[in-house]
């Protein structure tokens, strides 16, 4: 356990889970990140503005932190462009289709004691951590 | 105008969490789903901490009648556990382990100027697209057969 940063995490899920507090306090919004970019494509009338406020502020965020905080970017996975990319369609159509990610089910879900948002949380942890052990055991840690 | 702003002040602390939190980190990701390899219980801490403060807010968030800006608490109300959702998160955990990404640090890292979200958002994208897609069809399929 000699990667653990217990008060790094602790401190950053404060922050994350007051973002989402403030969603829902001045906007009545879930903070599901997968759900608001989604709601970008082909969006309806009135929904446009707070979603593309929302993840350019995380997009400027990411700017901000690359300036204050460089190792917060740190890559130190062996991870191929292809592979990569593949993740990210599985990641999109999956988010979709289970109808959250990690902010909507696992934060926002969860505080809400939602069943959907329990079962989905426990089930991409599963399928989450059969995959990282296969990488390791069967693939050495690189794809 | 306040609206845009509120919305994007919090996009900004979201993606400030997340990186003290070391979640725009894939290492620290796929070294949390890793409990074979030498495993950093931090993410724990980063949803632990999260939730905390998100449970005890919504509570009284949602004792007002009215979010402050208007509108009213859209809130999911579905209760029911579907094969969408169960093969939705599978595939979610598998590309979230493969890349050590998922979608709030992706975007966040991509502000930053990462690499490795710069190839991973698009096809985050495609693959909400594809969804998009996929979901028409079945749509109009059942129609067809209904």
């Amino acid at each position: 356990m000699e990667n653990f940063t217990p008060i790094a995490a602790t401190i950053g899920g404060v922050l994350i889970g007051l973002s989402a507090a403030a969603m829902m306090l001045f906007h009545g919004r879930i903070a599901g990140i997968s759900g608001i970019v989604s709601g970008l494509i082909g969006p309806k009338p009135g929904e446009i503005g707070w979603r593309l406020a929302f993840v350019g502020g995380l997009l400027v965020g990411g700017v901000m932190m690359g300036f204050l905080m460089p190792s917060g970017f740190a890559v130190d996975v062996e991870r191929s462009a292809p592979a990569i990319a593949v993740a990210g369609v599985i990641v999109g159509f999956g988010t979709r289709l289970g109808s959250g990610c990690t902010s909507g089910h696992g934060v926002c879900g969860i505080s809400r004691v939602s069943p959907r948002s329990m079962v989905a949380t426990v089930t991409f942890m599963a399928t989450g951590a059969i995959t990282a052990t296969i990488v390791t055991q069967l693939f050495g840690g690189t794809l | 105008m306040k609206y845009q702003v509120s919305a994007f002040l919090a996009g900004v602390l979201f993606a400030a969490g997340l990186v003290v939190a070391g979640m725009t980190q894939p290492a620290k990701v796929i070294g949390f789903l890793d409990v074979t390899g030498a495993w950093d219980p931090s993410l724990a801490l980063v949803m632990g901490g999260a939730l905390v403060v998100y449970a005890i807010a919504f509570r009284l968030i949602t004792k007002r009648s009215a979010p402050l800006l208007g509108g009213r608490f859209q809130i999911p109300s579905r209760t029911d556990i579907t094969p969408r959702l169960l093969i939705g998160a599978s595939l979610f955990g598998i590309g979230w382990s493969i890349a050590g990404f998922c979608p709030g640090p992706a975007i966040v890292g991509f502000g930053s100027g990462m690499n490795e979200a710069f190839v991973f958002m698009p096809g985050m994208i495609a693959g909400m697209v594809l969804f998009r897609w996929w979901d028409a069809w079945m749509a109009r399929r059942a129609e067809v057969h209904t």
